[in-house]
């Protein structure tokens, strides 16, 4: 199976998508990071309030495997969290462009800038051992 | 588990493979004078003379078959069936190993989950984990727990001064550098209420037990209310307990405690200085991801047969490494077998009797007391096993006079740790404790009341 990669969105290292609307970020993972984690069987989201910056670690993504930090990719405010997660973690592997995990209202959303698009991010996993 | 030792051929292809031709050379960085020290050791013995040597340093203990022991504090003489050890001597189940691995492990893994079974229904609580060290290491994870559960965002630890002192010593080393704060136990007389006035927005846990580490109880009213201002004031409730009094008792679960610890030995583990005992650590269910220690968990194989596993193993560190729950996922299997099996021995009739026995017998023991000139029962509130009791002279010396003139281990010297009430012991009475005991314990205390006159025999 081929790994779909979303051409508006922007990727990191780390696996996260992002997507700005205004200066709200949208979060998510990358077809890439549900399909290594396999199964999804919990996401503990953060707290809507959480004050957060670029690199912490706000969620946690469990599947029958192994339990993943996902990162912020961006400094601001927990403003909305996915809940409908918590009863259907599974979403992710269905449809991870779809099944966004949190937003930040971004204090700075020049921060996106460091992240990939998603042919550097494709190029980028095609250097990556499986 | 097997242990295989490898063979000759074995260790001689893995040095080729890392290139060395004699063992000794993978300690060729150890300085050479400390390579092979010279041991002052004495000359080797027969197995016969091992057993006798042993057997003499043994005698110099006084034990608990030999005498009385009215002791508690922690450690408790409860009856050990003879089934306990016929079970956990059994070869498959005797080892210390934990069973990673569920397709040559199902009968470990089974009398597991029955033991967290049991112990969910004794405690009221929804998990049990596959238990910790002790009860004293079941209280710091309880407190990592907690933290957990609130993200970090609370890290203040509220402890009472009733909560055994060790555990509290021990929750302190064992949280080093976890940037917790632990308060609530700089004064003795810290009660539930001074205890809810210290809970702030830093708060995660409070920390209590009942029956509390002087032997009061606290009434299941009482508890609730604790719970419920703990609760108010966003924190969560631990509640340390004694599983035997649990036999005869409402369970914590029943009054709002998120999580539960206690120590398990006295579930057929024989009393032993050092161990090995048996951390019970149970909690509500929607605190799963947090907690600490393996979780044995039934399930249904391809073939639609009942199997188990280890569940959640996601949270350990085996699996996540530094960001695991807790670092410590060893457990007490052979322990926890232990409990199982005594409790499926016991069943709850015999435990609720056990509990009885113990507290008819140790309020016979304190209603004699009281009557004794210059002691004093101390304590206004009920009491389960244990009972502080105010003397008339030093502990040290009185329980001396108990061990020297009538073979019996008197109480707990609480001088050390709760110096505020003077020369006091805490006593503890079991069933395991006879009338006959009983009444020589209050006869010795009587003469030990007055100060000893050594009368010098010549012959």
């Amino acid at each position: 199976m081929t790994l779909k990669y979303d051409p508006t969105l922007k990727y990191a290292e780390t696996d996260e998508w992002a997507r700005a609307e205004g200066d709200i970020v949208v979060v998510g993972i990358s077809d890439y990071a549900q399909d290594a984690l396999s199964d999804i069987v919990y996401v503990e989201l953060p707290e809507v309030g959480d004050e957060v910056s670029a690199g912490d670690a706000v969620a946690t993504v469990e599947s029958v495997k192994a339990a993943s930090d996902i990162l912020t990719p961006v400094s601001g405010e927990i403003v909305e969290v996915n809940e409908a997660l918590d009863d259907a973690p599974e979403v992710i592997n269905e449809d991870p462009y779809g099944a966004w995990i949190f937003k930040v209202k971004a204090s700075d959303l020049s921060e996106l800038d460091k992240l990939m698009d998603a042919a550097a991010y494709e190029a980028f996993n095609a250097t990556r051992e499986h | 588990m097997r242990y295989i030792p490898h063979t000759e051929a074995e260790r001689r292809s893995m040095m080729e493979v890392i290139g060395i031709q004699d063992i000794d050379e993978l300690f060729a960085d150890v300085p050479a004078d400390v390579r092979y020290p010279q041991l002052d050791l004495p000359q080797p013995m027969t197995e016969m003379e091992v057993m006798r040597e042993l057997d003499m340093m043994a005698a110099e203990n006084a034990n608990l078959r030999e005498f009385a022991s009215f002791l508690g504090a922690g450690a408790y003489n409860h009856f050990v069936p003879a089934i306990v050890d016929t079970v956990i001597s059994r070869g498959e189940f005797y080892t210390a190993y934990t069973p990673y691995q569920p397709e040559i492990s199902q009968g470990t893994l089974q009398a597991a989950f029955e033991y967290q079974s049991m112990v969910a229904a004794l405690t009221g609580m929804e998990v049990v984990n596959a238990s910790h060290y002790d009860g004293a290491t079941a209280v710091a994870e309880a407190a990592i727990m907690a933290v957990n559960v609130l993200r970090h965002k609370r890290r203040t630890i509220v402890v009472s001064p009733s909560l055994h002192p060790q555990y509290r010593q021990v929750l302190r080393t064992y949280t080093q550098g976890m940037e917790m704060k632990i308060v609530g136990d700089e004064l003795d007389g810290n009660d539930f209420h001074a205890l809810i006035d210290l809970c702030d927005k830093d708060t995660a846990l409070v920390i209590v037990q009942n029956p509390d580490f002087l032997g009061q109880l606290h009434t299941p009213q009482e508890m609730q209310d604790l719970a419920d201002a703990v609760h108010a004031k966003g924190a969560l409730l631990a509640v340390a307990t004694d599983p035997i009094a649990l036999g005869l008792l409402k369970p914590p679960g029943d009054y709002g405690a998120d999580i539960v610890t206690a120590e398990g030995h006295v579930l057929g583990n024989s009393v032993s200085f050092g161990g090995p005992y048996l951390g019970i650590f149970a909690f509500r269910k929607k605190y799963v991801r947090k907690s600490s220690g393996r979780l044995v968990g039934e399930t249904i194989d391809v073939d639609g047969k009942k199997g188990y596993v280890l569940t959640l193993s996601t949270r350990e560190q085996h699996i996540r490494r530094e960001k695991a729950t807790s670092n410590i996922c060893s457990n007490q299997a052979l322990n926890a077998l232990a409990a199982a099996a005594y409790l499926a021995a016991m069943g709850k009739h015999g435990l609720r009797k056990v509990a009885e026995l113990s507290w008819h017998k140790a309020h016979y023991a304190a209603q004699q007391i009281a009557q004794l000139d210059g002691y004093e029962v101390v304590g206004d509130k009920p009491f389960f096993k244990e009972f502080v009791v105010k003397c008339p002279r030093p502990v040290a010396e009185i329980n001396q006079y108990l061990l020297e003139e009538y073979g019996i281990i008197g109480g707990y010297d609480l001088s050390q740790e709760y110096p505020g009430l003077g020369d006091a012991m805490l006593l503890c009475v079991t069933e395991m404790n006879a009338r006959e005991e009983i009444d020589d314990l209050v006869t010795a205390l009587g003469e030990a009341a007055a100060p000893m006159i050594r009368l010098e025999v010549t012959l």
